[in-house]
């Protein structure tokens, strides 16, 4: 095949960011996005919360809404106790919001396409909210596994399965949002790549149809945008469900 | 011919680039993979202690104020509309109160009116009669005295004109009966 060669996946190959700097401390371009997406949450916060005004105005309301929208989930899902866990629900769902949409920006980097982040990010929730089940009832939460209601010769097989269940969350948590986001800048590279084959290979008319990889690439940058915020919601959401059953035990 | 084209070129392009490289996500050999988690790890502590410590507690409280502002202004808006409708009440009773006064008022004027009236021409009436009395006892008294008057010059000129057809006057007597009967007869007529 003639043409430039299109590696789709080299978007997501890490290299030592900040310069001589992050290459003694293995700062990746990868740590320069999540810097990038934690100062864009605290300039936010500092524009939101510039004027406290009683009528809020764009930067206020967009903060408030955030906070709004969090804290309901977090109450809505846990309970009243959630409200404990909110300042934590936020960090991690502002946190993968932020940093799913800057990564569909050009020359920033897509850090919850790696599946080590959202492993990492999926290990701490499912760590965090198996401690606050150990916590809340002590040794009591092993009856989690034990479902109620099921005659008692079922259970040795419902036992393993509920266990299996639980194990699985982390793996589940994290390979939705890191195949998602894969699978959308992949689709987008190629699409973009796509163009510049057809004005390689067929010249003028080539370029011509690069109209329709273009046209799917606008319409693919609005799914991502959606797919980018579902999946923040996603993550935040199941983090405050393991919440919920680790406070309330069913 | 095109479309063909494409339709191969959109089956053969993913897999082929997807094939030309490994998953950099998957490339654990580059300590970068693992090592960004131990950078994010920072990052996130700072965000959320920045975020915990300042952000959403300042956000809270603007919320929380607003609240107790727009609660103390419904509270206010309640208080002064019970305080309105309290007024509302008192001025439409002050108003029913005043038209019954009002009522009252003006009933009372006109039966003190019709009554002044009444007595008035009862009052009246009976001056009137007393002098439609006095002029009729008048007339009668003028009436009688008039009749009175007429009965000497009647046998007066009855004489008269006796003599002058006869010659002679009649006497007293057979005169004045005749005279009564004739006056009788004709004021009686």
């Amino acid at each position: 095949m003639a043409g430039p060669t299109i590696n789709a996946l080299e978007q997501f190959s890490l290299t030592p960011g900040l310069g001589g700097l992050g290459k003694a401390i293995d700062f990746s371009n990868s740590n320069e996005a999540m810097l990038a997406a934690a100062a864009i949450i605290t300039l936010i916060f500092g524009a939101g919360l510039k004027a406290r005004a009683l009528v809020p105005g764009r930067a206020q309301a967009l903060v408030e809404l955030l906070y709004e929208f969090v804290r309901n989930m977090c109450v809505d899902t846990i309970g009243e106790e959630g409200l404990r866990f909110f300042p934590l629900v936020f960090t991690i769902f502002a946190f993968i919001l932020i940093g799913n949409l800057i990564g569909l920006f050009p020359y920033f980097f897509a850090f919850t396409s790696h599946i080590a982040v959202t492993l990492a990010l999926a290990l701490f929730v499912f760590l965090f909210s198996t401690g606050v089940g150990f916590y809340t009832h002590g040794f009591k939460f092993f009856t989690f596994f034990v479902p109620s209601g099921v005659p008692g010769w079922l259970l040795p097989l419902l036992v393993p399965i509920e266990i299996i269940s639980y194990l699985s969350r982390p793996v589940s948590l994290s390979v939705r949002l890191f195949a998602n986001m894969t699978a959308g800048h992949v689709m987008w590279e190629v699409f973009a790549g796509f163009m510049l084959l057809l004005t390689a290979s067929f010249g003028i008319f080539g370029a011509f149809a690069s109209v329709v990889p273009l046209g799917l690439n606008v319409a693919l940058a609005a799914l991502e945008l959606l797919v980018a915020g579902l999946q923040a919601y996603v993550f935040a959401i199941l983090t405050c469900l393991y919440l919920h059953d680790a406070v309330h035990m069913h | 011919m095109r479309g063909l084209t494409t339709a191969v070129l959109l089956g053969i392009l993913p897999s082929a680039a997807l094939a030309e490289g490994t998953m950099p996500q998957m490339d654990f050999s580059n300590p970068l993979t693992l090592d960004q988690v131990g950078w994010m790890a920072v990052i996130m502590v700072g965000l959320y202690l920045v975020l915990s410590r300042w952000g959403l507690p300042q956000i809270g409280k603007v919320i929380e104020n607003r609240a107790d502002v727009i609660a103390k202004d419904l509270a206010a808006a309640r208080a002064a509309k019970i305080e309105a409708d309290t007024a509302v009440a008192q001025l439409n009773a002050a108003l029913v109160a005043a038209r019954a006064a009002a009522q009252g008022e003006v009933a009372r004027a006109v039966a003190e009116a019709k009554a002044k009236a009444t007595a008035d021409a009862a009052a009246l009436n009976a001056q009137l009669d007393a002098r439609l009395a006095a002029a009729e006892t008048q007339i009668e008294a003028a009436r009688a005295s008039a009749l009175a008057a007429i009965k000497p010059v009647a046998a007066e000129a009855a004489g008269a004109i006796l003599l002058k057809l006869t010659g002679s006057l009649p006497g007293e007597d057979v005169l004045a009966p005749n005279l009564d009967a004739a006056l009788l007869a004709r004021s009686g007529g």
